[in-house]
């Protein structure tokens, strides 16, 4: 993983610049070289490098200055003060104002490389301990979402502004779009970020233990309630709670939601006592709610309740242009995780990424990554670690039916869908349909399909 | 077309380029040639320092580089160093077609131990596939035995194998095949 660690040398002799450089390449290092003090600090400006190399004696800005400089644009910088002309005085002024090593030229290679190795050491500690803590406590701002799509950016936008409002807001995506880390952004960058953050799962759970789940339930409420209990609401409380998969809950749970919505307050299981909260709700769906609404499934009231500020997230078929960076973002956390020794993704992998239509969205990239990491036999990821990929790609796609659904139902389905399709034109979906324009009409009439 | 050429830098003596066509020849898929040798440039020499400059000596070879070699490598008696380091056993251009290498501090005699012409040729041997295999884009291998690894003391040098590593020799044989084609 050197090539992640970029290194910049500062010097005004051109031969030492280039020669240092050329020796810290060999050894897999992306470098990069400044003749002066404004140069380095345009270059740190753009790039994070994990170690500077500053001489001491340059015309203009001296290394010391320039070091100086450089903190200013990265705190954390790695610099290695050179010199030829050591003293102890240059020497202590350089630590003191924060040089990590002072080194006097000309050096033994077996110093260089045991310096540089011992630094990068701690960086990528430094870096895995980042990764780690942020898996542990999954406290995601908006920086750690990886975009350059215009839309994405706009959804940030909005995100940003309404953090820390109390308003309820939806988050539509298709599974894997990123929907929970939007709303893990939103609360911890937002008033309520040093509060709860709680997720509930709505699918997952039957109505009666999501219920309880929601709101906890007294002693004796139910066979093996053994004592009170705090449900998600109460534990959210000052804080976020994140209902997930919303458009799955039944149309009793409805109701006690929208209760909760409208008065702050609900009845643990089983307790005839108030418990009144304040949590923010964050809902999220994969699912039209509208649609379900239209279909008499989901409340209306509750779904206007809930739809306050809608943040609908792309799938990553429409934001291409964020593959390469976020297929890069996984490489490097987790060939970390995985202790691989990978140092990039060679442009034919990439294309293959970019081509693939990505139906499970980021999470399938990310466990795209993961498996290609593992069996990857060479220092760079290639096509051939995601020929699976493209065999998946290429296989036909099966075209399951719903169960218990009725014909006449399917057949609905079947007209929406050619309608959107054909984007309202009835003649074109009457010929995709195979069925007379007139029989068409008769059809859009019969199952009140507007158009 | 795409010769592999050894090149005396300053007077170098016959027995160790005769080793390093061999190991040329041996190790690269390559017709092995023999250049004149290389003509000091001035200023390479750093009196204070009592070395020669290797980035003034690789420039030299790099300019005289034959029409469609495969590779050129500078083979010299001088001790070589760069401004940051005091010695250098060789220095390469990554992908690029010059590598150079010195036999001062592979022979013996400089750590005043009794010549030893078999663990020369040895050590000259590892320090060419190293330096060349740089020119073929490799760069350093964490494996110690490989002859990629990076060796900052004669001891590393005889540490690992006149050989490269299983990962190290088939990127080699992938950046061979077109050159051997001719296609370079």
């Amino acid at each position: 993983m050197k090539n992640i660690w970029p290194i910049l040398i500062v010097d005004d002799e051109e031969v030492m610049c280039e020669s240092m450089a050329a020796w810290l390449r060999e050894d897999g290092y992306r470098v990069d070289t400044a003749p002066n003090g404004r140069a380095a600090l345009e270059l740190a400006r753009s790039t994070d490098y994990a170690i500077y190399f500053v001489d001491l004696k340059m015309p203009g800005m001296d290394g010391i200055e320039t070091m100086m400089e450089i903190r200013k644009i990265r705190p954390d910088a790695s610099i290695i003060i050179m010199t030829a002309y050591a003293t102890v005085d240059t020497a202590i002024l350089a630590m003191k104002e924060g040089a990590q090593e002072y080194i006097v030229k000309p050096c033994n290679p077996q110093e260089i490389s045991i310096l540089v190795a011992r630094i990068l050491k701690v960086k990528k500690l430094q870096r895995e301990n980042a990764i780690l803590r942020k898996k542990l406590t999954r406290h995601y701002h908006y920086r750690d979402v990886i975009t350059k799509n215009r839309a994405m950016e706009d959804i940030l936008t909005l995100a940003r502004e309404v953090s820390s409002l109390r308003s309820t807001v939806l988050i539509r995506g298709e599974s894997g779009t990123g929907k929970e880390l939007i709303a893990r952004a939103i609360h911890y960058s937002g008033d309520r970020a040093s509060k709860p953050f709680v997720t509930v799962s709505c699918a997952a759970l039957t109505e009666t233990l999501l219920e309880s789940e929601l709101f906890g339930y007294e002693k004796g409420a139910f066979t093996g309630a053994g004592q009170q209990t705090r449900g998600k609401f109460e534990l959210a409380d000052s804080g976020t709670i994140l209902l997930d998969e919303i458009g799955d809950i039944s149309p009793k749970l409805q109701a006690d939601l929208l209760r909760v919505l409208q008065e702050r307050c609900f009845y643990r299981v089983g307790g005839s006592e108030e418990v009144r909260v304040d949590s923010r709700v964050i809902a999220a769906t994969n699912r039209d709610l509208a649609e379900a609404v239209r279909q008499g499934r989901f409340r209306d009231d509750l779904y206007y309740r809930l739809n306050v500020i809608e943040i609908r997230i792309p799938p990553l078929r429409e934001r291409r242009e964020d593959i390469p960076m976020l297929a890069a973002h996984f490489m490097e956390k987790l060939s970390h995780e995985l202790g691989r020794e990978v140092t990039g993704i060679a442009d034919d992998a990439l294309r293959v990424l970019m081509d693939y239509d990505w139906p499970g969205n980021v999470r399938e990239l990310e466990n795209a990554i993961e498996r290609a990491l593992v069996t990857c036999r060479a220092r760079q990821l290639t096509d051939a670690d995601f020929t699976w990929l493209t065999r998946a790609a290429g296989a036909p796609r099966q075209w399951s039916v719903p169960g218990d659904v009725p014909l006449s139902e399917l057949e609905r389905r079947a007209i929406i869908a050619t309608l959107e399709r054909t984007k309202g034109n009835v003649k074109e979906a009457a010929a995709s349909l195979g069925v007379d324009r007139s029989t068409l009409y008769d059809k859009l009439k019969r199952y009140e399909i507007p158009r | 077309m795409n010769e592999l050429y050894v090149q005396p830098v300053g007077i170098v003596g016959e027995q160790a380029i005769a080793w390093a066509e061999a190991v040329a020849g041996e190790w690269f898929p390559f017709p092995v040639r023999r250049l004149p040798p290389l003509e000091v440039p001035p200023g390479s020499y750093d009196p204070a320092r009592r070395q020669h400059q290797s980035v003034a000596i690789m420039k030299a070879l790099a300019r005289d580089v034959p029409p469609g070699a495969a590779r050129v490598l500078g083979l010299t008696e001088f001790d070589l160093s760069i401004p940051l380091l005091t010695f250098l056993f060789g220095q390469a251009q990554l992908d690029g077609p010059v590598a150079l290498v010195s036999l001062c501090r592979l022979r013996q005699e400089f750590y005043r131990l009794p010549p030893d012409p078999g663990l020369l040729r040895e050590r000259l041997a590892k320090e060419m596939l190293h330096e060349l295999g740089h020119t073929f884009g490799l760069t350093h291998c964490p494996s110690a035995e490989c002859a990629m690894s990076l060796s900052t003391h004669i001891e590393m040098v005889d540490t690992k194998r006149a050989a490269w590593c299983h990962a190290c020799g088939s990127r080699l044989a992938r950046r061979f095949a077109p050159l051997r084609g001719g296609q370079a």
